[in-house]
């Protein structure tokens, strides 16, 4: 609900230990300075070390051999090529994982069934599946030596070292993104809403666009996000099954790793700022999509009570 | 029809239960089970003795080592600094703290593949950082762990955070009036409250390693025996086309992950309880 009313913030109320003043409190569940800026130093510190120097090495070696260099390895052919590639199988591969996950939350918040814990499990499954295993599987079915090797071959359809095993693979990485958030959401804005719509003679079409979706928008959008950001980025799942074939089966990463072995470093790591600038944009939009969800969980949470 | 005849346990006004079930079962049934089940029954074609004989190789039993090994020393420090970590961010104020809280998820949004090559240039002999260090870490374990510590850095802090959020500070008021100093507050009322969830986070991160191949290949060097992974000798097999042998290990894999997940919802069922029961 788009208008639903913004939620008065009910100041919090502390129950004061009798007795004590204000700042003995504060004292007694904070730290002392030193302590603070000792742990303060200490979490900054490992982020630079583990987080901030890595993503700036990408930009900084990108760079490092001028800007003619860098506009010319991300408009080489190859390169080109890499990155159409990676575009149209996350543009394939997002969709499908938007339809599924939608589907599911749906099936599992508005209904109460056999199994459901189950299928929660199953859906996350592919998360702890190692992505190397993740394009295993498929080489298995699809490939030469396949379940369906032999009669693909025979009718000349072409899947493994080919474009339907890269976006296999990458609906197999990506796959619950989309579902993950949407679930914990829709699960506590429960089914009265929903049910009202239905009560006044709504359709489910109705219901679902005109009720459910704009309640679940922004974690819809988050979901997407996320799912993008993997769906361009995978490598481990995308090598086994793309064959690495130049100008035909490489994505962007595949990219990155044939340059990076062949020693053109800025060439690898020309493209490999796309996606660092990528990530940054997703981290971004992440940032403004979780705010907006935090405040709409908010305003329900004070709703409810 | 099927499925609201016989799975619901309660009728609902409600329309689209068999619709989005079914569709939701079907795609995952063509896309994860179907799939997964093949890497299973490829490994019948092995007799018992074959798939012994595939997975436990000395070269493949060296890969488990460092696997598990790299995977575990660097869960365990992302366990030690992910708890400072969120404690800061949800504790404490300090510039750019917004931008370093979204950082934080940083190792979910770079690509495996771009953080590889970048670890790989700070900590090789004449990179930022590997310049100064006396032993190298580049293409040896410590790289491998390196790259581990990358990928696994989110997910304690991430799962600490929330419990952290809610922790009811009156506890600590009620520690102190009661005579307990900030360390003993610390060890004995907060930290049995984050234990689960601490437990949970090195877990995942635990898990998430284990599978990892991206970030590490560039790094680790891929020496038989030394530094080369399970997941990198999973794809060695393959490209020698001996499925038979790279499903087998992919299979011990496969085990170790679905035993994991066991864990984490174990874990995670506990941690509910947990909070639910303050």
């Amino acid at each position: 609900m788009s208008s639903a009313p913004h939620a008065l913030d009910a100041p919090q109320q502390t129950v004061s230990a009798g007795g004590l003043s204000p700042q003995a409190i504060r004292g007694a569940t904070t730290e002392p300075a030193w302590v603070r800026r000792l742990l303060i130093g200490t979490a900054l510190a490992f982020m630079t070390l583990f987080l901030f120097v890595p993503l700036a090495t990408v930009f900084y070696e990108a760079f490092k051999k001028g800007l003619d260099v860098y506009l010319a390895s991300i408009t080489e052919p190859d390169a080109l090529s890499a990155i159409q590639l990676t575009l149209i199988a996350t543009a394939i591969s997002v969709p499908l994982n938007l339809v599924f996950g939608v589907a599911a939350a749906w099936a599992i918040t508005k209904f109460d069934f056999h199994g459901k814990s189950l299928l929660l499990t199953l859906i996350d499954l592919p998360f702890s599946v190692s992505p190397v295993i993740a394009g295993l599987i498929y080489v298995l079915i699809f490939g030469l030596q396949g379940w369906w090797g032999e009669w693909l071959r025979d009718h000349d359809i072409r899947i493994i070292f080919a474009m339907p095993g890269i976006v296999l693979a990458t609906v197999f990485v990506t796959f619950p993104f989309v579902a993950r958030e949407l679930i914990p959401l829709m699960q506590a804005q429960g089914i009265e809403q929903e049910e009202a719509a239905r009560v006044l003679g709504a359709n489910g079409w109705q219901i679902f666009w005109r009720v459910t979706l704009p309640n679940i928008k922004w974690a819809l959008l988050y979901g997407v996000i996320l799912c993008n950001a993997r769906a361009m980025g995978e490598f481990g799942a995308v090598s086994v099954v793309s064959g690495h074939i130049r100008g035909q089966t490489n994505t962007m990463p595949l990219h990155i790793e044939i340059a990076y072995n062949e020693y053109q470093f800025a060439a690898a790591f020309a493209v490999a700022s796309l996606l660092a600038l990528l990530a940054l944009v997703t981290l971004a939009l992440k940032y403004v999509v979780e705010q907006r969800v935090k405040h709409q969980k908010r305003a329900m949470g004070d709703r409810a009570e | 029809m099927i499925f609201s005849r016989t799975l619901l346990k309660r009728h609902s006004v409600l329309p689209g239960f068999d619709l989005s079930l079914g569709f939701a079962l079907l795609y995952l049934s063509l896309i994860v089970l179907i799939p997964l089940s093949a890497a299973f029954l490829k490994t019948f074609t092995l007799t018992w003795s074959q798939f012994l004989e595939a997975t436990t190789t000395p070269r493949v039993l060296a890969s488990y080592r460092l696997s598990f090994g790299a995977s575990f020393l660097a869960a365990l420090l992302n366990a030690a600094f992910g708890l400072i970590v969120a404690w800061v961010l949800v504790r404490y104020e300090f510039p750019a703290k917004r931008m370093v809280d979204a950082l934080v998820d940083l190792p979910f949004a770079l690509p495996t593949a771009v953080a590889g090559i970048a670890l790989t240039a700070i900590y090789s002999g004449n990179g930022l950082i590997g310049q100064w260090l006396p032993f190298k870490v580049s293409f040896t374990p410590i790289g491998v762990w390196v790259a581990l510590v990358f990928i696994g850095l989110p997910f304690v802090v991430r799962t600490l955070q929330p419990v952290l959020e809610d922790l009811n500070r009156e506890l600590e008021e009620a520690a102190a009036t009661l005579g307990a100093n900030r360390w003993q507050t610390f060890c004995k009322v907060i930290f049995p409250i984050l234990m689960p969830a601490l437990l949970t986070g090195f877990a995942l991160a635990f898990a998430r390693a284990l599978g990892e191949y991206g970030s590490v290949i560039f790094i680790a060097g891929n020496m038989p025996m030394v530094s080369e992974i399970t997941p990198l000798l999973i794809i060695t097999k393959l490209e020698q086309y001996d499925y038979a042998g790279a499903t087998a290990v992919a299979v011990v894999m496969l085990v170790a992950a679905f035993v994991l997940l066991l864990v984490i919802n174990l874990l995670q069922a506990w941690a509910r309880k947990r909070q639910g029961g303050l």
